[in-house]
């Protein structure tokens, strides 16, 4: 490659809000797993003479999120509608917002690769969602398309990011921050599979030092971080071939395909909808009051990255360790609540992140739902710190009251699990080593350290774990002194 | 002498009386309409075994208790097609609604229909309210009872012959434009135009959102206070509804006017106002004086690009509004169309008429990027011109009269051919819905034997002026027993 | 004042599927009604603000609760197509 290209990307995010019922009726919001079609109302339907009213908790949670990322809420809102043809649109026109968003100029950290990246956030809307349509096959081959409308008028929040980012996998970097904002805040399930959480992205490429842009081309179809990242590396190779070819970058749609991992030419420019959008006249505008808008910002729960640099500092855990833990909410919340129970911050943060984070993965089940009430954790963590049983059978216990849901405390007194620091018993086992691995005792009082290892080794399993080994260790010293 | 011509105070004086049943209201009714509306078209389709059923069940809790029901318990009455009705073909007269069957019903609908009245059918009108003449319904052609060569005016033109003809002792017709004053103006009956939100429009199929408004057409103006009365008031589906307490229209009637403020704008009066619709207006402004009125010369100098201003916001709206009609969930289907383009364009080709089309096309043009601004904005700050022009001379006087149209009702296809003149038919009720004020048309007279009405046009909310002064012109132009003879003629059969 | 492609662009934007002839009729009344309409051109607007809606509403909402709707048959009574509980439209391109 003779010249160097840098990418010009922005993602524009669409999410689902979690109210109970639809933007603009009384129907559920959560709409997975209804039979087709049964979750309508005449308003969702679009049946002539419906009229919208609009859901109070969706117009907050938009102001929520977009204080938590940073951005002005305008004291004067309204509602526009945006015209276009498509069957999964029941009215044809979405009601979203054009000229005047609930929200605008806010911005959003995340790290990627080490490095603190700032993004932009133009806005944060709030409109409709479509319904769903089902192809035989392929959409372009099919014959016929089916309409469920279920899912058309759930609440769906657009935040519009700055092309701000500079590198593909920046982009997956930055979704992954906003969705686990959105789930901080309560607003989104962050669930890009099912697309309760889906992005779009538009990538240009220009010359490195140069603020001349290239054409946009807008990338859609992406339903993983994995894909987005992919998506946008092809396209900046694609984009990069075609310039180096002294050809042009067509400004246009184009789909991911997950299949061939490539993106496919969907739309150009010159067939670009006019969406003639033109204030929705059913819906009286939304006069922001500012004492609401402060309400809503004392009530912002504390946000991810403040949260990781709060628990490392105040528990001096590890960067990784604060990162794990801060995943979510309730995940945090499970650990101070160990910590608050009296367990030693760094060790129950080791607890939490390297053995009860490695089951609830196995389980796909999040820490704070586990069986595992954090008071159990911190008992457990307790008793390995003082000693009162091994690492090893604590590590057994855990897993086996993860299934069961038994407090690990009473199982290791029922099951006589504590650790055996008994001198005078474990004498007599450290004298059955000593007798049984003679060779071993010869060459650690000749010098070599290892070899004290296999003296521990075969206390422990005498023991089936329970002895304290860094007393097996100490009387092994003392009984083998070397001249 | 038909049941129907009783005022509805009077039907429901009769039926508590039990000087006769609801059942036998509902029946004279239909009579009226088998014998006359096979030539006059106000009904596209009636509901007879479910309006008799009702109406026995009227009698019968009548006859239980006769006390304390509303005064349109057991009354005959029919809505405009563009109404919603539950279980009853609704097409606002339009073959691209052929078939829809609402499953539920407008806010209106189910309000007059928990006071009581019992529905008698479904009204033609100019497909989805566009038009002024009902020449526009894709389904018949209704003609004026007092010259069936003559337009009704639109476009609830089935609904101002419905109530004329003594078919429905009240109707529902919707104004975007002047639908509901201009043909009650033709008709010779009474019709309101509520302020914007004062009544619910949940359930009436948007022609312009902004604009339209649902009200009563009714032989008398206290039939209009009392149905209004029944009709209007905040409804939780209609977030633009008004939360302002429902006057009391009828207390309003018989107040007299002494020492009200009349305006008159001098604008209006220079609309090409044909002589003997003059004369009409004339002779009622100077009863309103005899009765003790201030007549105030005022001016509304916007009003001459209202019109331009509702051309350009109406069409924007409809182009919208009608958006839904694609045949996917509702009409009479794609003709076999193989693809969704041809679906969608077989749909609504097949499926909308002209003036339609027109008005679609026009909305599609002035929202498009690059005209919108002198278009669309343009108009929208027109309209915020007309509001105030209204809004300083509510502040000179207590309400404006002038006539209802230029004109009585004009010969049918006399303005088919020119869209413009057509669009000049509604000059003076138009600005009306841009500024979302009150309005009634009232029967003031005759010329050359056709009905001219007066319309008073009073501030945002206030009916009840409106409502005091049309009673006033109603009482001293003591018309309204006075049918057309297409109506009389049914007297023989009863 | 309308080009023909003008208004077949226009009837397609609005999907109307209007034949040659009468987009040609169209095209002659749309040229009278813009005209007309270009009556606006002369009103005094310079610092007026737009009105969008009368009335003076604002922040009319509704509380985040559920409602029963339509049962699958209700919604699908009026389609003119439809398979297992599905509306079926023709295919997309
Ligand atoms: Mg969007
Ligand atoms: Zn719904």
């Amino acid at each position: 490659m003779s010249r160097q290209w840098e990418a010009v990307i922005g993602l524009e995010v669409h999410a689902q809000l979690l109210t109970e019922s639809k933007m603009f009726c009384g129907c559920r919001a959560q709409y997975l797993g209804l039979p087709p079609n049964s979750n309508t109302c005449p308003v969702c339907l679009g049946l002539p003479g419906t009229l919208p009213v609009m859901n109070r908790a969706a117009v907050e949670m938009t102001i929520r999120t977009a204080l938590a990322l940073n951005c002005e809420i305008p004291e004067f809102t309204k509602f526009d509608r945006k015209n276009y043809f498509y069957p999964d649109l029941p009215k044809g026109y979405q009601i979203s917002q054009y000229d005047l968003p609930l929200s605008l100029n806010g911005c959003l950290e995340f790290e990627v690769g080490g490095r603190v990246v700032r993004a932009g956030i133009t806005r944060v809307h709030l409109e409709e969602d479509a319904g769903t349509l089902h192809h035989a096959g392929e959409i372009h081959t099919s014959s016929f398309s089916l309409v469920d409308l279920n899912r058309a008028g759930v609440p769906l929040m657009e935040i519009v990011g700055e092309p701000d980012l500079r590198h593909p996998e920046e982009a997956p970097a930055y979704l992954a921050a906003l969705r686990q904002t959105l789930m901080y805040l309560g607003v989104n399930d962050g669930n890009m599979e099912e697309g309760s959480l889906r992005c779009d992205a538009n990538i240009s490429l220009r010359e490195k030092g140069s603020s001349v842009l290239g054409a946009k081309v807008e990338v859609k179809n992406m339903n993983s971080f994995r894909s987005i990242q992919r998506a946008l590396e092809f396209e900046f190779q694609r984009q990069a071939d075609l310039l180096e070819q002294g050809r042009k970058v067509a400004q246009e749609t184009r789909g991911w395909s997950d299949l061939e991992q490539v993106t496919v030419s969907q739309r150009s420019k010159e067939e670009a909808q006019e969406y003639r959008y033109f204030p929705e006249p059913d819906l009286p505008p939304l006069r922001v009051a500012r004492d609401y808008v402060e309400r809503i910002r004392e009530a912002l729960p504390e946000l991810p990255r403040a949260k990781r640099v709060r628990l490392r500092e105040s528990y001096s855990l590890a960067e990784d360790q604060a990162r794990v833990i801060a995943e979510s909410p309730e995940d945090a919340a499970y650990f101070e609540a160990v910590v608050e129970a009296g367990a030693d911050p760094r060790s129950a943060a080791n607890w939490q992140v390297q053995n009860l984070q490695a089951l609830c993965n196995a389980s796909k089940i999040r820490v704070a739902d586990c069986r595992i009430p954090p008071v159990a954790l911190a008992r457990l963590v307790q008793l390995v710190d003082q000693d009162q049983v091994s690492g090893v059978v604590a590590k057994d216990v855990l897993a086996e009251c993860f299934v069961s849901g038994d407090a690990p405390a009473e199982l290791i007194a029922s099951r006589g699990l504590a650790q055996v620091s008994d001198q005078r018993q474990l004498r007599e086992l450290v004298e059955q080593a000593v007798t049984a691995n003679s060779k071993a005792a010869l060459d650690y009082q000749a010098g070599n350290d290892k070899a004290l290892n296999a003296l521990v080794g075969f206390v422990m399993a005498a023991s089936r774990g329970k002895a304290n080994s860094k007393m097996v260790s100490q009387l092994l010293r003392e009984r083998l002194p070397r001249s | 002498m038909s049941l129907l011509d009783l005022s509805i105070a009077e039907m429901a004086r009769g039926l508590r009386d039990r000087e006769f049943s609801s059942v036998e209201l509902v029946e004279a009714a239909y009579q009226q309409i088998d014998r006359l509306d096979g030539e006059l078209g106000a009904f596209l389709r009636t509901t007879r075994d479910q309006a008799l059923a009702q109406a026995s069940v009227c009698d019968r809790e009548l006859a239980v208790s006769p006390d304390g029901r509303g005064e349109l318990y057991g009354i005959p009455v029919a809505y405009k097609d563009v109404l919603c009705t539950q279980g009853v073909e609704t097409t606002a007269a339009s073959r691209i609604l052929s078939g829809f069957i609402p499953p539920y019903s407008a806010t209106v609908v189910e309000r007059m229909e928990s006071q009581g009245a019992i529905a008698l059918g479904k009204l033609n009108c100019d497909e989805f309210a566009m038009g002024s003449s009902n020449e526009n319904s894709a389904f018949q052609q209704t003609r004026n009872p007092w010259a069936t060569d003559r337009v009704p005016g639109g476009s609830s033109g089935g609904s101002a012959v419905a109530v004329s003809a003594r078919m429905a002792a009240a109707t529902l017709g919707s104004d975007t434009g002047g639908s509901i004053r201009l043909p009650a103006s033709f008709c010779g009956v009474v019709g309101v135009k509520p302020s914007y939100g004062r009544v619910s429009r949940y359930g009436l199929i948007a022609f312009a959102s902004s604009l339209d408004q649902v009200g009563p057409l009714t032989k008398t103006v206290a039939d209009s206070a009392l149905v209004l009365g029944a009709i209007a008031g905040e409804d939780p589906h209609d977030a633009t509804s008004s939360q302002a307490p429902v006057a009391s229209y009828q207390d309003a009637i018989g107040q007299g006017v002494s020492g009200l403020r009349v305006g008159i704008p001098k604008e209006y009066l220079a609309m090409g106002i044909e002589p003997g619709v003059r004369r009409v207006f004339d002779q009622a402004a100077q009863w309103l004086e005899a009765e003790g009125a201030r007549l105030v010369e005022v001016s509304l100098p916007s009003t001459e690009y209202a019109l331009a201003a509702y051309y350009v916001i109406a069409p924007a709206e409809v182009s919208s509004n009608l958006a839904r009609m694609d045949g996917v969930r509702f009409g009479p289907g794609f003709g076999g169309a193989t693809n969704l383009g041809d679906a969608y364009e077989h749909a609504r080709h097949q499926g909308f008429g002209g003036e339609v089309r027109r008005r679609i096309t026009l909305g599609t043009y002035v929202l498009s990027s690059g005209y919108y601004d002198a278009y669309y904005l343009r108009a929208q700050k027109v309209r915020t011109l007309v509001a105030q022009d209204f809004e300083r001379v509510f502040s000179e006087v207590d309400c404006v009269i002038s006539p209802t149209a230029p004109t009585a009702a004009f010969r049918l296809g006399e303005r088919l051919a020119d869209p413009l003149a057509m669009y000049a038919t509604d000059l003076l009720t138009l600005p009306a819905n841009l500024a979302g004020i009150s309005g009634i048309s009232v029967p003031a007279g005759f010329s050359d034997a056709l009905p001219v009405g007066l319309q008073v046009l009073g501030p945002y909310l206030g009916e009840a002026t409106c409502f005091r002064v049309a009673a006033q012109v109603e009482a001293a132009a003591d018309i309204w027993r006075v049918g057309p003879e297409t109506a009389g003629a049914a007297e023989e059969g009863v | 004042m309308f080009e023909p492609a003008q208004v077949a662009h226009l009837s397609r934007l609005a999907r109307l599927g209007l034949t040659d002839e009468e987009l040609e009729r169209l095209r002659a009344q749309l040229g009278d009604i813009v005209r007309a309409v270009g009556k606006l051109a002369e009103a005094p607007t310079g610092q007026v603000d737009p009105t969008a809606q009368v009335g003076g509403l604002y922040n009319v909402m509704r509380e985040d609760r559920v409602v029963d709707g339509l049962t699958q048959d209700e919604a699908l009574a009026n389609a003119s197509s439809h398979e297992a509980g599905l509306i079926r439209v023709p295919a997309i391109q």
